[in-house]
């Protein structure tokens, strides 16, 4: 069954002036939530795969709305991350089923190549939870100028028997990024770490 | 004096709410632009230039949020606006949103009045879209503050089934010495409205009101 989504929520979030300095180009992050049921609230369910497929589905959709805000083509896509809010009639691991298994892949996609691990985060949480959604650059993990987090909210979610599963992609790293590291231009994308 | 920090858009598509989903769903969009705030720190007394110097920044948020909604103007029944002032400043300067927030919005989506004689509190010649005041709310807060930002239908500020609001919350800001300026749009009426009243298909007087 695909997913049972109540309410999307895409936001872009651009700096452009950072301690006074200007911010050049501005710094651009886009975050899209969907507020989904949660199938398997209120009792054990010991197999997963509906929310597995959920996730798969999630990927591919909150990943492309975040591409489509930002107005880049996907290869212009930094960093990613992604994240889930689960209602307190569900568990953690449906967190786990729906960010994990299936839900890189069609994000991946949706950004063009991605040779790094998606970041995340999960809790469990009542209506207006906020999480800090970690952002790491797409196609290199350790390049620590795209070490981030972006908050994501949804003011009405989740009720107790509902998911908010959030994914994040940026067209830039932090503002005034100056702490060394690997750059960019060092990339080598091949082993998802450098 | 006008220093644009940050700028950050939400749209969201609310399909229902535990009840049966309409053929459309209501789409609700916001700005946020996080200013500097000229008057930090102190009292002062003349702080009516800045209204003038906002007038652009309106035009352009409005510009963003209808982009950032892509739905044609015609489609937009709902508005608002707000602001959140950072700790080093007061309540009024929040209050200087009112005029080029709500002018920008109303310009925008088709009002024909005179913006000059509208600034001064005269109205006039208002023969399009957009007739209603449009309703607003405005705090002193920390960084991340949520503030709720009323909507209601651009035509007649009764209609009922357009009586709204929108949490609106950038994380991080205000700082101390910011603002932030909010505008908001919605393309209909709450998702299962049905509390009567006056509706849309009744607006009769085109008074702004009824």
């Amino acid at each position: 069954m695909p997913a049972q989504i109540r309410k999307l929520v895409v936001q872009v979030d651009e700096t452009r002036i950072e301690m006074g300095k200007a911010v050049t180009p501005a710094t651009r992050r886009a975050l899209a939530m969907a507020v989904i049921a949660n199938p398997c609230a209120g009792r054990y369910v010991e197999n997963l795969d509906e929310l597995i497929a959920i996730g798969e589905e999630l990927g591919g959709l909150l990943g492309s709305k975040c591409v489509e805000a930002l107005g880049i083509q996907p290869g212009q896509a930094q960093s990613y991350g992604k994240g889930a809010i689960v209602g307190e009639a569900g568990e953690l691991e449906h967190a786990a089923a729906i960010l994990h298994p299936k839900l890189g892949a069609p994000l991946r996609k949706a950004v063009e190549k991605g040779a790094a691990l998606v970041p995340s985060a999960k809790k469990q949480g009542g209506l207006g939870s906020a999480i800090d959604v970690p952002l790491g650059h797409k196609d290199a993990a350790f390049v620590r100028s795209h070490f981030d987090a972006i908050e994501a909210r949804v003011g009405d979610a989740p009720r107790a028997n509902e998911i908010v599963v959030a994914v994040a992609v940026t067209a830039s790293g932090r503002p005034l990024a100056r702490v060394g590291g690997l750059q960019v231009s060092e990339i080598e994308g091949k082993d998802g770490l450098r | 004096m006008i220093e644009i920090r940050r700028v950050l858009t939400q749209v969201e598509d609310i399909f229902h709410e535990f009840g049966p989903p309409p053929a459309q769903p209501l789409r609700r969009g916001v700005v946020a632009a996080v200013l500097r705030n000229p008057f930090a720190g102190r009292h002062e007394p003349d702080i009516v230039p800045m209204m003038e110097a906002l007038n652009p920044v309106g035009l352009e948020m409005a510009r963003t949020l209808l982009a950032a909604m892509a739905v044609p103007a015609e489609r937009i029944e709902g508005y608002g606006k707000g602001a959140i002032v950072g700790a080093a400043g007061e309540l009024e300067h929040g209050a200087l949103w009112h005029v080029p927030g709500g002018y920008a919005m109303r310009e925008l989506l088709g009002w024909k009045g005179d913006a000059a004689s509208y600034a001064k509190g005269h109205a006039t010649g208002q023969s399009g879209n957009a007739l209603a005041i449009v309703p607003s709310t405005k705090k002193v807060g920390p960084p991340g503050a949520t503030l709720d930002v009323p909507l209601t239908h651009i035509n007649a500020s009764y209609v009922r089934s357009h009586f709204d609001a929108v949490e609106v919350r950038v994380p991080g800001a205000p700082h101390a010495d910011e603002i932030v300026l909010i505008l908001t749009m919605s393309t209909g009426p709450r998702i299962h409205a049905r509390v009567g009243g006056l509706a849309a298909s009744a607006i009769a007087k085109w008074d702004g009101q009824r």
